[in-house]
């Protein structure tokens, strides 16, 4: 068998010429291949795609670089003039930053509001960066003493030396980080409250939690802020006056408390069992169960979620503009009615300016959330 | 050993007994509540005596005196009262949301899918879009889509004209279908198509599980829906006629005039909801493990069949209760219509607060009416989520 087949077989006599080397696989070209041009389809897909970036690009550096203005006293410099299209207006910007950035503060004054920002800005970045010691020193700084310290410098003290400045003159930047950071302060603490009452085994207690946070889920903000400078001034005994700043915080924080809550919920159902048992067994009170057991583990995983929550709640302070405070948003809208700003280009420029804002403060927390995250599922990644 | 934990805890002091304790705090918690609610009352009473404000729902048949620039399905003059403002309110936030969802359903399906395409560009195109609109407050892209979009459009002489629709600084100009009185045979035909389909659908499935002869239903199904009103509507006699725009001295008569507060609400809506359900898709398909796929297509499944009988349904049990509350996200938001004033319930209603001062009753009737749709929106999902979940054996 063997033999015959070999008789029939055919023996190659001379070398084939060498073949094409195959498509590369790796490197920059076999990336492109694989990622741009796989197929024809494909192939018309990536340069649709690249056609649209070219076009958004361009257009966007067309009108906020090169076709902009950088400077000048008023309108006129903005205008289009001798036929030549004109871009964003920075030069508004520039004339009204003072305004959006403090919003009234009272310029001999603002070096307090810096001050504010600073030691603001020395606690929180240690707190951010998990590898420093000392988190509960740093975070009963930030979380305690800093509030104390901010309202003293932002609202003043005669007693200290330090003039008052009525809340009506803030705005801007300065009233949208107060109303957010006062909300995020606030809520957390409420939101872990409402959780674990959403948790307990004593009825009422729960009722009353569930009632409480599917209320305020289940109504919109603005809503909510209506309610708070409309009818909470109705609630209070005669004489008893509430700042009008004070008002929407109420509102604010009562609403991302219920939010904060079902996140919280979310990092004690993620407990197992035996942790509660664990702290019961060794004799631990639930305050003292909660606090030295669940609490740091549950708070722990949820912490991207909180994030997300702090995302929302920023964003969501824009809101307070419509109920006519001057945070950066409603100031921006106000100095807009400025007649001798007015050109076909402020506005577009003026909302370029806010949009880029608000979306470095909310784009950095999430990416600060994605880094927590990557951070905390070290030990269980698939 | 029994007896002893009995005497035991009968040592226990009162204020130790977890179960007295229990009572106590929650006899307390009771008390505080009452106690606040009541001197909430009392206050709130006070002070509507003291501002001479009368409370109760009466206001709601006095005459509103106010135009709404989009009134649907109700006839509303201004001679009309405060009630039937209220409702035209409620339309028009249930319009705007209903099509919003659908856009941004849509929208995000499309974006979500784009962001796992194998496609680099395409994959980082719908990445940066998500990014970017997810990033900004909803309220500045309503407000930037009204002031800087739409705003500076030309006048209704220079509209931009796509054949027979103009969008011009009044709005979208589109042409009105005219519906003659046999169209209700269209309609019906079209309903019953949809219960035949229904029908269609059952049987087909008890025959494949009696004799494993499949049944084209998807494409019988489609043709019954599509045709069935289409021959109704040849054999009626084409009872629809269209009414175009048309430009008459400064502004445009007949046809059908979208309001550009609507446009904005719609596009701001949808494109800032859209980012989010972008996200869930994504999350839900990734979800199906790739095992699954290898599994479906060593079967011998098509890719048509894997997609339809193996990842999708696995999918879906991931997207749709984060995608149930981004919908009613979406119709929370749609309050913020107030900034630019389209006439949803918010904005109707504040107007009504302005001019009548029943700031209570205004504020409850739009908590009773937002709360009633999330809770129904909840229940439905508890609802789903019971049926869907995984049955473990």
């Amino acid at each position: 068998m063997t033999r015959k087949s070999h008789e029939t077989s055919f023996f190659r006599t001379e070398m084939l010429p060498p073949k094409p080397p195959p498509p590369a696989t790796t490197g920059v070209l076999g990336w492109m291949r694989k990622h741009l041009f796989s197929d024809w389809l494909n192939t018309i897909l990536t340069f649709i795609g690249i056609y649209i970036i070219w076009l958004i690009v361009s257009s966007f550096v067309q009108f906020a670089l090169i076709d902009a203005v950088w400077s000048g006293a008023d309108r006129k410099a903005c205008l289009p003039h001798d036929g030549i299209e004109v871009g964003a207006c920075w030069a508004f910007v520039h004339a009204k930053f003072n305004q959006f950035m403090y919003g009234f503060y009272p310029r001999a004054l603002q070096w307090r509001v810096n001050l504010t920002y600073i030691v603001g800005i020395l606690l929180l970045v240690p707190m951010l960066i998990p590898k420093l010691p000392y988190k509960r020193l740093n975070g009963i700084l930030l979380l305690v003493v800093f509030p104390i310290f901010a309202y003293l410098m932002l609202y003043g003290a005669p007693s200290l030396g330090l003039d008052k400045v009525e809340t009506t003159k803030w705005g801007g930047l300065l009233l949208t980080l107060v109303i957010a950071i006062t909300g995020i302060v606030t809520s957390l603490p409420l939101g872990v409250l409402l959780a674990l009452g959403r948790q307990s085994k004593m009825p009422i207690v729960r009722l009353v939690s569930v009632i409480f946070i599917e209320f305020w889920r289940g109504v919109p903000l603005i809503t909510v802020l209506f309610m708070s400078s409309v009818m909470l001034p109705l609630f209070l005994p005669e004489g008893v006056t509430l700042d009008k700043v004070v008002r929407p915080l109420v509102g604010v924080a009562l609403f991302s408390a219920a939010y904060m809550a079902e996140v919280v919920r979310g990092g004690l159902q993620a407990i197992p069992k035996g942790q509660y048992e664990g702290a019961m067994a060794l004799g631990l009170s639930y305050w003292q169960m909660m606090r030295f057991i669940i609490l740091p583990q549950a708070l722990k995983l949820v912490i991207p979620g909180i994030v997300n929550t702090f995302i929302g709640l920023f964003k969501d302070t824009s809101l307070v503009s419509i109920i006519g405070l001057m945070d950066l948003l409603g100031i921006v809208q106000s100095s807009l009615a400025d007649a001798k700003w007015a050109t076909p280009t402020t506005a577009p420029t003026a909302y370029l300016f806010l949009a880029m804002i608000y979306w470095t403060f909310c784009f950095s927390m999430s990416r600060y959330s994605i880094f927590m995250e990557n951070l905390l599922h070290t030990g269980h990644k698939r | 050993m029994s007896v002893a934990t009995g005497e035991e805890s009968a040592k226990v002091p009162l204020w130790n007994n977890p179960k007295v304790r229990a009572i106590v705090s929650q006899a307390l918690l009771i008390a505080f509540l009452a106690w606040a609610f009541w001197t909430i009352f009392q206050n709130t009473v006070h002070n509507l005596e003291q501002r001479k404000i009368a409370s109760g729902f009466d206001f709601l048949s006095t005459t509103a005196g106010f135009g709404i620039n989009q009134v649907l399905f109700l006839d509303y003059t201004e001679e009309s009262s405060y009630g039937t403002a209220f409702l035209v309110g409620l339309i028009n936030t249930l319009v705007l949301s209903g099509i919003g969802i659908v856009c941004a359903t849509i929208l995000g399906f499309i974006v979500g899918i784009m962001r796992l395409s194998k496609n680099w560009v395409i994959a980082k195109l719908a990445a940066g879009y998500v990014e970017i609109f997810r990033n900004i407050p909803l309220l500045l892209q309503i407000i930037v889509w009204y002031k800087a979009v739409l705003g500076p459009l030309p006048g209704p002489r220079q509209s931009i004209s796509l054949g027979s629709f103009f969008l011009n600084n009044r709005g979208l100009y589109s042409p009105k279908p005219i519906f003659a009185d046999a169209w209700w045979f269209v309609v019906a035909a079209f309903f019953l198509a949809i219960i035949a389909s229904f029908i269609l659908a059952k049987w087909a499935r008890k025959r494949l599980d009696e004799t494993g002869q499949p049944f084209p239903v998807f494409l019988t199904s489609l043709g019954m829906i599509i045709g069935l009103p289409l021959v109704v509507y040849f054999l009626a006699g084409m009872p629809v006629h269209l009414d175009y725009p048309a430009l008459k001295g400064f502004n445009f008569r007949g046809g059908m005039r979208i309001i550009p507060e609507f446009i904005a609400m719609l596009l701001a809506l949808s494109i800032y909801t859209a980012t989010f359900i972008a996200e869930i898709v994504r999350a839900g398909i990734q979800s199906v493990s790739y095992g699954q796929t290898e599994a479906a297509l060593a079967l011998g499944l098509t890719r048509g069949q894997m997609l339809r009988f193996v990842v999708v349904p696995q999918a879906m049990r991931v997207i749709i209760p984060p995608l149930t509350s981004q919908y009613l996200n979406l119709t929370k938001n749609s309050s913020l219509a107030v900034a630019i004033a389209y006439p949803d319930l918010v904005a109707v209603g504040g107007i009504i607060l302005n001019q009548s001062g029943q700031a209570i009753e205004i504020i409850g009737l739009w908590m009773l009416v937002y709360l009633s749709i999330s809770l129904g929106t909840s229940a439905f999902m508890n609802w789903y989520n019971a049926k869907m979940k995984l049955v473990e054996r």
